[in-house]
């Protein structure tokens, strides 16, 4: 079991309590302990100043001994370490050599999200992204198996719907809000369907939100986007295809989620800073998606900016670094 | 997006065509080159209308990148240093600029001093993937930044000008 998260620890707890099913955990954070966290985490104050996987080392440790753990503490999103952290997927399992069962996403932001949705499309490893928005009242969590279910980059970010005049809620000069109950409840939805997906019982969910203010949690499955951006996924999609073909068939009964398809306004505020004309520009197709899950953005269909691109040139990158720097 | 000027600005400056990231070689040396070029006419440009804001360069394998930028206030220039990486994931997501000395000084910023952009940026960015690069970072992300912070900094009297600093 492989685990990344920058910020949610209940995870963490709730894992180690089921530990009997759980026999390695690699952890992979880059961010320290500090008092700030000290809503929702379950750090303590004599941690502030430890690197986050050290301190949940010691603390998962005491509630659990028999669980060995790997920790790193760094940002997978960069070139250097990006390698030695898909290296640990696909050889850090129980058994050194084998990938590890599955990999969770705790972290909070896009960036690394789509780092993590990378390396999995590129090794075929399944995982689990869970996440929390910036204010707080909603969350997620998602299953991606690669070629199987869209992946993190087949559509935009998803986005539970929150039915409140956003601003109520938004106050300016502020990044974000922090509400460890709603955390809470979305660790422990991830820790079930990681039970539910290890131990094979009941139904493991490809994609439940969470909306805090209404209590609806909308479920649904995406499947993956046969012109995603990632080529890997592409790769992948074909060797379901593939593999799907082969297989025999099979009496599958699944609930079809009744599609409601979204009104297309969010893009409409009281004083816009974009003007109409770029709002028709920026909107592209909406995805069709249940009640209560719409996407953060869309991508327009035809090409976004449009200008003069970069010349044809035969200087050399050297040549180019040298006279940027002339300048 | 933000106010004409910005408009103006970013719409001079060349898109790019190669969509490759730090881990695609050949392609990545190719995409090096179109960033250099996109930031050498944005530059230009900048000279051009007497606003020339930042300097940038990088590592040899293009993965680094580090530089100045300043902003004038009230007839006086204020520099910083400013760095940040390549993600692996570029560019389908965009580096985190981070602008060191002011960490912690603003809640605009998040730890390490990677400053904070508007709900604006990413959907922008990523509607114009691969065309905009670094050059399209600068005029979009760390240049409407500094407008909005730095006066602010200097008026909360949480920066001072250097030359204010040795007096």
């Amino acid at each position: 079991m492989l685990w990344l998260w920058w910020e949610w620890e209940e995870w963490a707890v709730s894992l180690q309590k089921c530990s009997p099913d759980v026999a390695l955990l690699l952890l992979f954070d880059y961010d320290k302990v500090e008092l700030a966290n000290m809503n929702r985490l379950f750090f303590q104050p004599h941690q502030a100043g430890l690197s986050k996987v050290e301190a949940a080392e010691h603390t998962l440790r005491s509630i659990n001994p028999d669980v060995p753990f790997e920790s790193h503490n760094y940002n997978i999103t960069t070139m250097d370490n990006f390698t030695h952290f898909m290296n640990r997927i696909s050889h850090g399992g129980l058994e050194e050599g084998k990938p590890v069962d599955l990999v969770l996403s705790c972290v909070d932001n896009f960036e690394a999200r789509m780092a993590i949705n990378t390396a999995c499309n590129e090794l075929g490893q399944v995982w689990m992204e869970s996440g929390v928005s910036e204010n707080a009242v909603s969350g997620h969590i998602q299953l991606i198996i690669p070629g199987e279910t869209a992946c993190f980059a087949c559509a935009p970010p998803l986005v539970v719907a929150a039915n409140i005049d956003e601003k109520t809620l938004k106050r300016d000069g502020v990044c974000a809000a922090s509400l460890p109950t709603t955390m809470g409840v979305v660790a422990g939805l991830l820790v079930q369907n990681v039970l539910k997906f290890l131990l094979g019982f009941g139904t493991v969910s490809y994609y439940l939100g969470y909306n805090a203010m209404q209590d609806f949690f909308p479920s649904m499955a995406m499947k993956a986007n046969p012109q995603c951006d990632d080529r890997h996924c592409r790769r992948q999609q074909d060797e379901y295809k593939k593999k799907e073909v082969e297989r025999p068939k099979q009496e599958v009964v699944q609930e079809e989620e009744e599609v409601v398809h979204e009104d297309n306004e969010w893009g409409i505020e009281l004083v816009s800073e974009v003007s109409e004309a770029e709002l028709q520009d920026a909107s592209g197709p909406v995805p069709d998606l249940p009640e209560g899950i719409t996407v953060a953005y869309t991508i327009p269909e035809k090409d976004g900016a449009s200008g003069e691109t970069v010349e044809e040139t035969d200087q050399s990158l050297e040549e180019l670094m040298a006279q940027m720097r002339k300048m | 997006m933000a106010d004409e000027a910005t408009r103006k600005a970013v719409s001079e400056i060349p898109l790019l065509k190669t969509n490759s990231g730090p881990r695609d070689k050949e392609l990545w040396v190719q995409r090096l080159r179109e960033e250099y070029l996109s930031l050498i006419k944005y530059v230009e440009n900048n000279k051009a209308a007497d606003n020339d804001w930042f300097r940038l360069e990088s590592n040899k394998e293009g993965t680094r990148w580090f530089g100045k930028c300043w902003y004038i206030h009230e007839l006086l220039k204020y520099e910083f240093d400013m760095e940040f990486d390549i993600p692996v994931t570029y560019p389908a997501t965009a580096p985190e600029v981070a602008i060191p000395e002011l960490d912690g000084k603003t809640a605009k910023m998040y730890r390490g001093g990677k400053i904070c952009l508007t709900d604006h940026f990413k959907p922008l960015w990523a509607r114009n993937v691969p065309k905009f690069g670094l050059a399209h970072l600068m005029a979009l992300g760390l240049g409407p930044w500094l407008a909005v912070e730095i006066p602010d900094l200097i008026a909360k009297g949480i920066i001072q000008h250097k030359e204010q600093q040795n007096s």
